[in-house]
């Protein structure tokens, strides 16, 4: 059997870069924070409102708010509130890059089988973070 | 006997819940759609105490942060139960994130185990996350007040065993090489393993990554008796690959609820702060505590957040 005392090349580079991508995400999420709060940008929903908004599913949350779901947050980052969302989408985002980082590895080693099961799972990943898929609402 | 024993603790608990109702009377109205009468900041304020104690005691239980998250926030707090779900995703996420390149590196959680693994419950969270997004929240409501109260059951019923018995690897396990050696520090030895009955596992790993993607509570609670109990790897490296497997699982979901709208900053960033510090308190009482007297006080709050879901989802305390 081959010995597996040592963790495997790419659990390695794996573990480095999703050390890397939480801190970095972490680090993102509590600067985002820390400007929403202090109010630094306006925010779209003003904190004083939120909580009539947060006891609403989340249908009915959007319409009333006017909020557009999926990437939509991307041209609203001058509003402190979907700032916070850079930390957020960078935090799911780490294990993707992490996948895609083994991948060369894998194919390198021969292990075709793993290598093509990172293939499918990035692109899992990239089908739920693309926005295509919407649930119905209730 | 003990069915007997279930049936009077719940009574006991259900009583208290109903006897207690009244302390809830004022946030009713809140969960409604209402705005509270306290000012804005104060249930963010509270939500990062309370996460913040939830880390603490999740760490001393043995469980995730998500599973004590999303029933406990949930029941007792204004916000509506799909930003609930969409932050519980969010904290077990982060939680796996902070623990994974530790496991990785020392071996105990291992990537071959967890990759195949991990395809089938992300693609499953998926569908999990729509579905959950998609049917009425009484109906999920009561789903996870069920399945919160199958896990306070599976946590009192189910063994585990350090080092399975596993006399042949299975086929496919041994096509995927699907093998490992881990120093067991405490003994000082090398711990050979392998696992058997993997085709059964994956497909548990189905509903595992449903119900992750549905309820948003992570799924260590069901992935470590499914990894160790059923597929024969030894505790360690199933608890390990557990916590690791959540990074993967809860990311995929956690991009349905975020993509959906389900996720508010005011919810998710407290939290995950608040348990992120819980778990760093938790793990240094840890070294001096009795974690089964713990286990105990996780096992009766999860109970009373699982009747409180169940009862909130069948119209009896709105």
């Amino acid at each position: 059997m081959e010995s597996k005392l040592k963790a495997s090349e790419e659990q390695v580079a794996y573990a480095k870069i999703l050390d890397k991508g939480m801190k970095a995400g972490l680090l993102m999420l509590i600067i985002t924070f820390i400007i929403y709060m202090i109010g630094l940008l306006p925010s779209y929903i003003p904190v004083d409102d939120l909580s009539k908004y947060w006891g609403m599913p989340v249908h009915e949350y959007l319409e009333h708010t006017k909020i557009h779901p999926g990437w939509a947050w991307l041209n609203m980052l001058n509003k402190s509130d979907f700032l916070n969302f850079v930390g957020i989408a960078f935090l799911a985002g780490v294990t993707m890059i992490c996948y895609i980082a083994i991948i060369p590895i894998l194919f390198k080693k021969k292990d075709t089988v793993y290598g093509i099961i990172a293939i499918i799972e990035v692109l899992v990943l990239a089908l739920a973070a693309s926005g295509i898929l919407s649930a119905g609402g209730h | 006997m003990f069915r007997g024993l279930i049936i009077c603790i719940y009574m006991i608990v259900l009583f208290f819940l109903i006897s207690a109702s009244p302390a809830f009377a004022g946030e009713q109205a809140v969960t409604s759609g209402a705005a509270s009468q306290m000012p804005w900041w104060a249930w963010p304020l509270i939500l990062f105490v309370v996460t913040f104690f939830l880390g603490i005691v999740a760490v001393l239980g043995g469980v995730g942060g998500g599973t004590l998250f999303v029933p406990i926030i949930g029941g007792f707090f204004p916000f509506h139960l799909d930003f609930v779900r969409g932050a519980g995703l969010l904290v077990a996420l982060a939680g796996a994130l902070a623990a994974g390149p530790g496991l990785l590196k020392k071996g105990m959680a291992d990537l071959r185990l967890a990759v195949p693994v991990a395809l089938i419950a992300s693609a499953c969270a998926i569908v999990g996350a729509m579905i959950g997004l998609a049917l009425p929240t009484n109906f999920i409501q009561t789903a996870l007040g069920a399945t919160v109260i199958g896990i306070v059951i599976i946590m009192i019923v189910a063994k585990k065993s350090e080092y399975p018995d596993v006399k042949q690897a299975d086929a496919l396990s041994t096509a995927l090489r699907i093998n490992g050696v881990y120093h067991e520090a405490t003994t000082g030895q090398d711990i050979n393993w392998k696992i058997h009955r993997t085709p059964y596992g994956l497909a548990t790993f189905i509903l595992i990554g449903v119900m992750a993607g549905m309820f948003g509570i992570g799924a260590g609670w069901a992935n470590v008796p499914v990894l160790n109990l059923m597929m024969g790897a030894p505790l360690k490296v199933s608890v390990a690959t557990s916590k690791f497997l959540l990074s993967i699982t809860d990311t995929s979901a956690a991009w349905i609820y975020i993509n959906n709208g389900a996720v508010l900053p005011m919810v998710v960033v407290p939290s995950i702060i608040g348990i992120m510090l819980g778990s760093i308190v938790g793990v240094r009482i840890l070294a001096k505590t009795k974690p089964a007297a713990i286990r105990y006080i996780v096992i009766i709050m999860l109970f009373l957040a699982g009747s409180r879901a169940l009862l909130k989802g069948l119209g009896i305390w709105n």
